[in-house]
């Protein structure tokens, strides 16, 4: 008897459980008009900052914004964005370097999403992990700070390239780091063509009204009529 | 570090799959694009932790690389995502539109024995 190994084809996608996780999020989240926008960054380029403005602002304009914010142990950051006002939850993800979507669905229970505009999720610091994990959001926007140096989209191009909008934080230490923004821009740009991308110092607050412009601007375009 | 969790669902996925009469696993197939932001290498390693105990414990992982591409359209050719990862056309410079292909996390096939394939 010969020796013919059988072969199966199968063609799935590997993470096509968190997939149909995230599409079902994607459209229950739709249906209640909500934004939603996913935060990847590499750790300390001021995502929790930048969010800790963000919130503030989008709760001045009358917005109900609800946050979700991921790290791998404490609700250090949960604690740091309740004070803006809006609903705020620690996702704790016991060691794992991602957010995956069930834990995003899971952490949306008992809140009245009716209610709520836009949804903010802080992924987990990682430039690399975070890029093959839909989490059903909107927008994928990652944060690079002009203190990482301008070739970082070159060095972690799954992320950069799997992003939608990117903002550049902590604008106000460009100087004193003698960062080029020219070619920090032209790096964005090489990785993924025609990215919008904004430039911020929560520090100073330069740029802060018109990147929460653009986040009231995109969920208006979503609103569905109550 | 994401690929003992991709390694995990790559054998969940697998074994749903596998048919009830395979008796031994030989070979798992992946595909994986050159943007997924996975490493093959690490994915390998991960695969044999992630396969212990299960009916694939024991066989081999086998990554197919899928380069980035996409279509030119001031060329109109298919252009080809190079070491650099900039995603400008090669020959005149044009930025690239959608991918094509390079964001990949596949499984393709299994290669399995049966009873009937067994040596007598």
């Amino acid at each position: 008897m010969s020796m013919t190994p059988r072969v199966l084809e199968i063609r799935r996608q590997v993470l096509s459980k968190n997939d149909e996780i995230a599409r079902g999020l994607r459209d229950r989240l739709r249906a209640h008009g909500i934004f939603t926008l996913n935060l990847v960054s590499s750790p300390g380029s001021g995502k929790t900052r930048l969010l800790e403005e963000t919130l503030r602002r989008l709760v001045a304009r009358g917005i109900c914004v609800h946050a979700l914010v991921g790290d791998l142990a404490t609700d250090n950051d949960a604690q740091r964005l309740a004070r803006s006002g809006a609903p705020v939850r620690q996702i704790l993800t016991q060691g794992r370097c991602h957010l995956e979507a069930a834990m995003i669905a899971q952490h949306l229970d008992g809140w009245d999403l009716d209610a709520c505009d836009v949804l903010c999720i802080e992924n987990v610091g990682n430039l690399v992990c975070p890029s093959s994990y839909d989490l059903g959001e909107d927008v994928r926007v990652a944060l690079l700070s002009v203190t990482e140096g301008e070739d970082k989209p070159l060095k972690y191009p799954a992320i950069f390239n799997s992003s939608d909008v990117a903002v550049i934080t902590k604008t106000d230490l460009a100087e004193a780091c003698d960062t080029d923004m020219r070619a920090l821009h032209d790096n964005l740009q090489a990785i993924r063509p025609g990215m919008r991308v904004f430039e911020t110092s929560s520090r100073t607050g330069a740029g802060l009204e018109a990147w929460v412009d653009y986040l009231v601007e995109q969920w208006r375009a979503r609103e569905v009529p109550r | 570090m994401h690929e003992l969790s991709i390694a995990h669902s790559l054998v969940e996925l697998a074994q749903q799959h596998l048919p009830p009469e395979a008796t031994r696993v030989v070979a798992v197939d992946v595909r994986i694009g050159a943007l997924a932001g996975v490493v093959g290498d690490a994915l390998e390693f991960c695969y044999a932790i992630a396969t212990e105990g299960t009916r694939l414990q024991g066989s081999i992982l086998r990554v197919h690389d899928v380069p980035g591409a996409w279509h030119c359209v001031v060329c109109d050719a298919e252009r080809t995502l190079d070491a650099t990862f900039v995603l400008r056309c090669q020959v005149c410079g044009a930025p690239a539109g959608d991918l094509l292909a390079g964001r990949e996390l596949e499984l393709t096939s299994i290669e399995y024995d049966t009873a009937e394939d067994a040596p007598r």
